[in-house]
């Protein structure tokens, strides 16, 4: 039933790629050695993917379903950390946006297995990863942006908060509107995700799954399960990462603490 | 009444200052010689070391927000953290007095921080801190911005807080204005303050 790719057909594809490096390199671009390393990258990196997904499909362990899945936890702190123009000092930088993303997806998903697909055991990895890494993608890009924004105001809005600090304001009330703007800015990208979907996107696991031969129904249940747990890891990543971190750029004597805070790179 | 001993801030050497209830005390020293820090520091809005004591009572006892609303601190350049003028303020009616003792039209809560000049918001910042009706007024040169009419303005409201028992401590770098309210100076260079 399902049309089963051979190398001859992804070198066809891959060609498209060349062309965009050809036209990159006419127009003097220089995007064409990041362009195909991204895709070279990418290929790599999925057919690593794919063969690890087949081993833990055949081992069906636990111990190794949790292990893959604090691999890609730790990865997608890691990328969270990347994406900071500017860092907290300390074990707070890369703390912070993995204890987020972690605790959002991880919740999450936990909550997906056990209560809502139920599959038989409910660590059985063909749901357990997939899941996992899809609310881990989603919440990662949010609490990202969350925190860049919290940082990168708080660094604008400097007078302004001091302002407050200085009029008897607590730290709580001061930082209110930066962190405000700070859980705007991470959860837009779900909400614009959730009202584009099937009108203007149609959301690349549906897609996949009706290319693999599914029901588009069921599909499409299964895009709404997906759409709604991101919402929920996102809001509960987001909000950990805004309320902490804007703590950590204040004190407990309800000082403005951008020493807590590297230059920005 | 405002005492600190071996108060330590960033780059100067420890030092004790203390202010008496209706006293004005200035502060000099060049531009980065750590003015704007000893200010911030009676105010705990940095990190410090010594004992800061207002009539006694502790600043490490007294929970930041109240230490802040009684020892009030006035940046060089206030912050504001609304579009427009009018929610910077508690309500209309106590700003309209001093609106007019500083020279400023009663339209002006009604426009916006971005509309209003470098010397309206400067009066303006002043007056949000004197509506708390602070004990010890931190200001950082706050008639900087202003045409000699609107520092005079300043400098008789600034008088008639010392003269009901409020005690300022002014960074200032217009010396006439030092020598006018100042009944001590205090100067900082490198990194002493004497």
């Amino acid at each position: 039933m399902i049309v089963s790719l051979d190398a001859f057909d992804l070198a066809l594809a891959a060609l498209l790629v060349v062309l965009n490096a050809i036209l990159s390199r006419r127009l003097g671009l220089a995007l064409e050695r990041p362009l195909l390393v991204a895709a070279t990258r990418t290929a790599v990196q999925l057919f690593l993917v794919g063969f690890v997904i087949k081993a833990l499909f055949a081992l069906q362990s636990p111990l190794w379903t949790g292990l893959m899945a604090l691999v890609m936890i730790l990865a997608a702190g890691y990328e969270v950390l990347a994406r900071q123009s500017r860092r907290f000092t300390g074990v707070w930088a890369y703390g912070l946006g993995t204890l987020s993303v972690a605790a959002g997806a991880g919740l999450v998903t936990l909550l997906a297995l056990s209560v809502v697909v139920q599959p038989e055991p409910w660590y059985q990895p063909r749901y357990a990863v997939p899941l996992l890494g899809m609310v881990l993608g989603n919440a990662m890009t949010a609490i990202s942006l969350a925190l860049d924004s919290l940082v990168t105001s708080a660094n604008r809005e400097r007078a302004a908060i001091e302002a407050r600090l200085a009029l008897g304001a607590d730290r709580a009330t001061a930082m209110r509107s930066v962190a405000h703007q700070a859980l705007r800015t991470g959860l837009m990208p779900i909400i614009n995700a959730m009202s584009a979907a099937g009108i203007i996107a149609l959301p690349g696991m549906m897609t996949g799954q009706i290319l693999a031969g599914a029901d588009p129904v069921e599909a499409v249940k299964y895009q709404i399960l997906i759409m709604f747990l991101i919402a929920g890891g996102t809001g509960i990543g987001v909000f950990l990462a805004v309320t902490i971190g804007a703590r950590r750029l204040s004190d407990q004597r309800h000082r403005l603490r951008l020493d807590r805070l590297r230059a920005a790179e | 009444m405002l005492t600190a001993r071996n108060l330590a801030v960033n780059g100067i050497v420890p030092c004790d200052i203390h202010l008496d209830a209706g006293e004005c005390v200035t502060l000099s020293g060049a531009s980065g010689s750590g003015k704007s820090l000893v200010l911030r520091a009676l105010a705990d809005l940095d990190p410090h070391d010594g004992d800061i004591a207002l009539d006694g009572e502790a600043q490490s006892v007294t929970p930041a927000p109240t230490w802040r609303r009684q020892v009030a601190y006035l940046a060089s350049e206030p912050g504001w953290w609304e579009d427009r003028i009018a929610p910077h303020f508690p309500d209309d009616e106590a700003v309209a007095p001093w609106l007019g003792a500083l020279g400023l039209s009663p339209t002006l809560l009604a426009q916006t921080v971005a509309t209003a000049s470098t010397g309206e918001r400067q009066r303006l910042a002043l007056i949000r801190t004197l509506l708390l009706e602070p004990r010890v007024l931190l200001l950082d040169e706050p008639t900087s911005g202003l045409d000699d009419e609107a520092a005079g303005r300043v400098e008789v409201v600034l008088g008639e807080r010392l003269a009901a028992g409020t005690a300022i401590l002014l960074v200032t770098h217009d010396r006439r204005l030092a020598e006018r309210m100042g009944q001590r100076h205090l100067r900082i260079a490198g990194g002493v303050l004497a």
